[in-house]
């Protein structure tokens, strides 16, 4: 019990935020047409792809020695890449036929 | 950092844009900011795979046909798992390497984002080979339900003992593989109209996969990222189910699939169906006073969304009304439609949503069902043997007439035969929705 109450005090700003960006994530869906939830599940797909940060990240603090990690962590920030780039892309697509309209 | 990613929550059309832009910043500065000696060989590593990422996700996104969207977003999904994964499988190695204990908070940052995310990969790669076509027919283990949450907790079981323990590297792997195995096991057995609610499951997944990534490193832009698309994504999905009237475990567990084998064999149909020519549903469109199209996901599939609005405004010329009834699951995903339709400039109120048009159909002369199938059928409302038992319909079969293009007698996306082929008032219409509406318009401008 200790244990889990030192925890929530040392990462106390961290739960912070995803309470907050829970609320934001639900606010924002709540807002939105059936209509657009297509490309916002697209736009939501491309946001996720910030794990790239963290896969970049990696990379920057692996051992050069460690051709595992390495060869890991450059799999990994491909990957990410298309998922934030091709998410972009397609969401733009989308929207786009949107925009055309008006 | 964190605040422009915010940027990209407005519905706003720009937000896309900002987003990206956004993402840009956060990529640069980590990579420029980090403190630290790094050899350039490991830059040059980034970079490259950076290049190459953005070609190959630029050109796949920009070349691939609208229909094909559902698919792609999959995709794109299914790489952020791997990459979650991957990240998670590393820092593990890390740990292992460092020989520093790691605290029990990191332990399961870490466990959990190997997990999900790869979970949320393999399953992703399932949903797009799905879509795709290349596997179409749910598979279905004997008991398989049983054996799904078996597995399930069995996985997780698995992951709660490498926190305890630390684990090693083997067993890591073991993990990184069972995670996988589960992935698909998870998506295997969905089919039917399910897809896009297991796409927005996956895809929340991801977000929380990403969550967890950013847990571990303190990064506040992975964690909101992350976060956000994580509520948001299961708020979608909550929302997608109860378009579909089925509580979420209920997809979650696979239960859908597993009653589908027994009800199909039991609701089938008997009687006969009518077949209508060209010249038929020409002359009938032409003497009504209005006409209701529901799209379906044949009419994607076909690339008919041009053809269908000359057709509209052809008869609109003539003093037809003409409205769209959208289904809000119609196609593979919700607003699939309406994108579609979009692409080819049908007017906005013309896209009429599923409890306004309903009303309306008893006053509509012709209903035209573009390859929609499960969206228009009665059983949803009459047969509790049905798997669709409850899902709300379009009640297409109260209109004077009801023309059904498809391409062929079968079932559709669900499995289950349309009781509504077989009411007294519907026509079928065969034929590839393109080619068959492309006859149509021809038919009808000879009339006058």
């Amino acid at each position: 019990m200790e244990q889990i109450l030192s925890f929530f005090n040392d990462n106390r700003d961290m739960i912070y935020f995803i309470i907050l960006s829970v609320f934001v994530g639900v606010e924002v869906i709540g807002g939105v047409p059936t209509v657009l939830h297509t490309p916002l599940m697209s736009g939501a797909n491309a946001i996720h792809g910030v794990v790239i940060v963290g896969a970049i990240y990696v990379m920057l603090n692996v051992n050069p020695d460690d051709t595992v990690a390495l060869i890991l962590g450059c799999l990994a920030v491909l990957l990410g890449t298309l998922n934030v780039v091709g998410g972009f892309v397609v969401t733009d697509r989308m929207l786009e036929m949107f925009k055309k309209k008006k | 950092m964190g605040l422009k990613m915010m940027g990209n929550a407005k519905t706003a059309r720009n937000g896309n844009l900002i987003g990206a832009v956004g993402m840009t910043i956060a990529i640069l500065g980590t990579i420029f900011l980090h403190e630290g000696e790094v050899s350039t060989m490991i830059y040059g590593m980034i970079f490259g795979a950076i290049a190459l990422g953005t070609i190959i996700g630029w050109f796949t996104a920009k070349k691939v046909q609208m229909t094909k969207m559902p698919e792609l977003v999959s995709m794109f999904n299914g790489m952020g798992g791997a990459c979650a994964a991957l990240i998670s499988l590393i820092e593990y190695t890390h740990h292992q390497h460092s020989g520093e204990p790691a605290t029990t908070g990191t332990m399961i940052a870490i466990i959990a984002g190997l997990v999900i995310g790869s979970v949320s990969f393999s399953g992703s790669i399932i949903a797009f080979l799905k879509l795709n076509g290349t596997m179409n027919k749910p598979v279905r283990l004997p008991s398989y339900n049983m054996l799904n949450n078996v597995f399930m907790l069995g996985v997780l079981l698995f992951g709660a003992f490498m926190v305890y323990s630390g684990g090693n590297m083997m067993l890591a792997y073991l993990l990184f593989a069972a995670a996988l195995a589960y992935g698909i096991l998870f998506t295997l057995p969905i089919g039917g109209a399910d897809m896009p609610v297991v796409i927005s499951l996956l895809n929340s997944f991801t977000g929380l996969a990403a969550a967890f990534g950013g847990f571990l490193y303190g990064n506040k832009v992975m964690l909101t990222g992350g976060i956000l698309v994580g509520s948001a994504g299961t708020l979608l999905t909550l929302v997608m189910c109860k378009a579909m009237n089925r509580p979420l475990s209920n997809v979650i567990f696979g239960a859908f699939g597993a009653g589908t084998a027994g009800a199909a064999a039991g609701s089938e149909v008997k009687g006969t169906t009518k077949e209508a020519s060209v010249s038929d549903v020409a002359v009938l469109m032409n003497y009504s006073k209005s006409v209701v199209i529901v799209p379906g996901y044949g009419l994607a599939v076909a690339q008919a969304q041009h053809v269908i609005h000359e057709l509209e405004m052809l008869l609109e010329e003539r003093g037809v009304s003409v409205k769209y009834a959208i289904h809000p699951v119609a196609g593979r995903m919700p607003g699939h439609m309406n994108v579609l339709l979009a692409e080819s400039n049908v007017a906005y109120e013309k896209l009429v949503e599923m409890d306004d048009i309903n009303p309306e159909f008893p006053n509509t002369d012709v209903v035209l069902i573009v390859g929609a199938n499960d969206v228009v059928n009665p059983a949803a409302k009459n047969n509790p043997a049905s798997p669709i038992y409850g899902m709300p319909i379009l009640e297409a079969e109260n209109a004077k007439n009801i023309i059904i293009n498809k391409r062929s007698m079968n079932a559709g996306y669900a499995g289950i035969d349309n009781e509504l082929f077989y009411n007294p008032k519907a026509s079928m219409f065969f034929g590839d929705a393109k080619k068959a509406l492309t006859e149509l318009i021809a038919e009808l401008k000879t009339m006058d």
